[in-house]
């Protein structure tokens, strides 16, 4: 702690350079925030997957339905202890552009399914018991400034009513939320009572979108999806089971593989950071190789010259890099707000802190390294005599 | 008693391009504790290379050199640092203090290596600062001093850590003749009063005055 100061003094020795070199670190590390949150949105579906859980889907789309009948079949099946399903109803409100979506389950099943989605007891209740119930998750709700108790009036992209409306109403009894920022982008849906949807729709009584089944053991999971798939083999309904992270996996990679694209973006932006840093960082180190000299010839050592010059560089990294993360988190607020929840909720993460620490410390030794060994080679009398 | 420096048979050469140039050629010298002594000599004689080995900032070819009975030249690079900054303080020509630091700290930079408190160490530097004249200096930028004041800071800087032996290489090159006298006199108190023993390099006669003894160097060889 006793050098900070001399380290400190040594890297605001050219202010004007060393302010636009944190700024550029800055930028760099604030996009990396940036950019991390964005993709931990899109992967957090993969993320908050739960191994013992699996999705069975018709076979060769997700859009063909399955038969309800499947369930007590499905339940039988060694391994498998729960069984859930869901069907998509697609929604708007009020106008073409506040769709979200809207599933249609079994409440206490689907529920029972997800622990991790928070409900109030009394409205978990009530969601059992309403026929034309419905819950909304929180930021959903925020948006659209719904209450519980209210109708909720929607409009479906595929479903008509026996009537032939595409408008439904249900009763909105609970709000669904998750502490997990990951988990909570899961939310933001509605849930509508199946029991009344089924009876109620013009077509497709007695089929369902898709089954979650929950097994036993997470080590059993493939053998159990295959046994699933074999059971409906040549039937007209065959199935596709697979662990839920392969299929949010699978899913998010319909947009495009958003992981190695960010990757390769933040590869170009901390090279070039690399290149920058370490020309200036070298440049200033050369500046002041008498100095350096000096402190040798009072006594610092090769090595604790060195650590001096590795530890400005590190230093200078991590100036900017923590104001560049703060910078990211400052942001997010705002961003979130801008995509109106429309787009899960970026946010931070604490892995994402990590990899910023990892970052720094590897490119403070990267921009570091080099002239701290030049440092580490000079003879004093050689540096010195910049001085005479 | 013995001499504090014994320099015995030291030979140095240095390699420029391809062409190896002995610079001193089997030198002997001893300098008796709290003398006062200058080196002096022609450009190329090899007085501020014997200086340098002297204050282990450089390693002979051959021959020993020792002060206050430790063979410097057999140190490992880590044993002679920590040898420099308990026994050597370094005054240069051209001051050699941080631009960056105040003169306090320029003056405190070798009390870093010490595992002295904060406190002490700012204490100690004050003390150094006010025997050159300088305490109400202390502040200050050495951009913001005149030459002579920077070279009292990097005086109170070589005596702080009370070191054994005072190396000064042309200590009054870069400065006026009115304070050139000032810093001689400084260090001629510093020997006289606080026995700081003294082996300065100097080519002026004025400045060499003030030495006990002097001798002269002339292409590598004591005359």
């Amino acid at each position: 702690m006793k050098y900070l100061p001399l380290l400190w003094a040594q890297l605001f020795r050219k202010k004007a350079r060393t302010i636009l070199t944190v700024l550029s670190v800055v930028v760099a590390f604030l996009l990396f925030g940036l950019l991390e949150a964005v993709q931990m949105a899109f992967e957090s579906g993969a993320d908050s997957a739960d191994a013992k859980r699996l999705l069975t889907i018709a076979r060769y789309s997700i859009i063909e339905p399955l038969p309800m009948s499947y369930a007590p079949r499905l339940e039988r099946v060694p391994g498998v202890v729960a069984v859930a399903w869901a069907d998509w109803f697609g929604a708007r409100y009020q106008n073409e552009s506040n769709a979200f979506p809207v599933f249609a389950v079994d409440p206490a099943r689907y529920l029972d399914m997800y622990p991790e989605f928070e409900i109030a007891p009394a409205q978990r209740d009530a969601f059992v018991k309403t026929r034309t119930g419905a819950v909304a998750g929180r930021r959903l709700a925020e948006r659209y400034g719904w209450k519980v108790g209210q109708k909720l009036p929607i409009a479906s992209e595929i479903h008509t009513r026996t009537d032939g409306s595409l408008d439904w109403e249900f009763d909105l009894v609970g709000i669904i939320d998750a502490e997990d920022p990951a988990v909570r982008g899961n939310t933001d849906m509605v849930l509508v009572n199946v029991a009344y949807f089924d009876e109620a729709r013009q077509f497709g009584r007695g089929k369902t979108g898709w089954y979650i089944i929950r097994v036993a053991d997470a080590e059993q999971a493939r053998r159990i999806a295959a046994e699933i798939d074999q059971m409906f083999m040549n039937s007209p309904d065959e199935t596709k089971t697979q662990p839920e992270k392969e299929f949010a996996v699978g899913f998010a990679k319909q947009i495009g593989d958003l992981g190695a694209l960010v990757t390769r973006i933040l590869i170009a932006v901390f090279f070039t950071i690399l290149i920058l840093t370490g020309n200036t960082m070298a440049q200033a180190i050369r500046e002041r190789i008498p100095e350096l000299a000096i402190l040798k010839t009072v006594g610092f050592s090769d090595r604790a010259v060195t650590a001096l010059v590795l530890g400005e560089a590190l230093l200078l990294i991590a100036i900017g890099g923590a104001l560049g993360m703060t910078a990211a988190v400052a942001l997010m607020p705002s961003l979130n707000e801008a995509t109106g929840g429309r787009f899960p909720p970026l946010y931070v993460a604490p892995t994402t802190w990590l990899l910023a620490a990892g970052l720094v410390a590897a490119l403070g030794l990267a921009v570091g390294l080099p002239p701290a060994l030049r440092v580490n080679w000079l003879r004093i009398v050689d540096g010195l005599a910049g001085h005479r | 008693m013995s001499a504090l420096v014994e320099v015995r048979d030291v030979t140095k050469t240095y390699r420029r391009g391809g062409e190896t140039i002995e610079v001193l050629h089997g030198i002997d010298l001893d300098i008796p504790r709290g003398d006062f002594v200058a080196l002096m000599g022609p450009s190329g004689s090899g007085k501020t290379t014997l200086l340098n080995l002297i204050g282990g900032l450089d390693a002979p070819n051959s021959g020993s050199i020792t002060v206050d009975g430790q063979r410097i030249e057999r140190l490992s690079s880590g044993a002679l640092a920590r040898w420099r900054a308990a026994n050597v303080g370094f005054v240069f020509q051209f001051y050699s203090l941080l631009p960056v630091l105040s003169a306090q700290k320029n003056v405190e930079l070798p009390l870093l290596l010490t595992s002295l408190s904060a406190a002490e160490r700012r204490r100690r530097a004050e003390i150094a600062l006010t025997l050159v004249g300088l305490r109400d200096r202390a502040r200050h930028k050495p951009k913001e001093l005149s030459g002579g004041q920077e070279q009292r800071v990097a005086i109170a800087r070589a005596i702080v850590s009370d070191p054994t032996l005072l190396v000064c290489d042309e200590p009054t090159g870069d400065l006026d003749r009115a304070t050139a006298h000032e810093i001689m006199t400084l260090l001629s108190m510093l020997n006289r009063d606080h026995g700081k023993p003294i082996v300065m390099v100097t080519h002026d006669p004025k400045a060499a005055e003030y030495a006990q003894r002097r001798f002269e160097l002339d292409k590598g060889l004591l005359v």
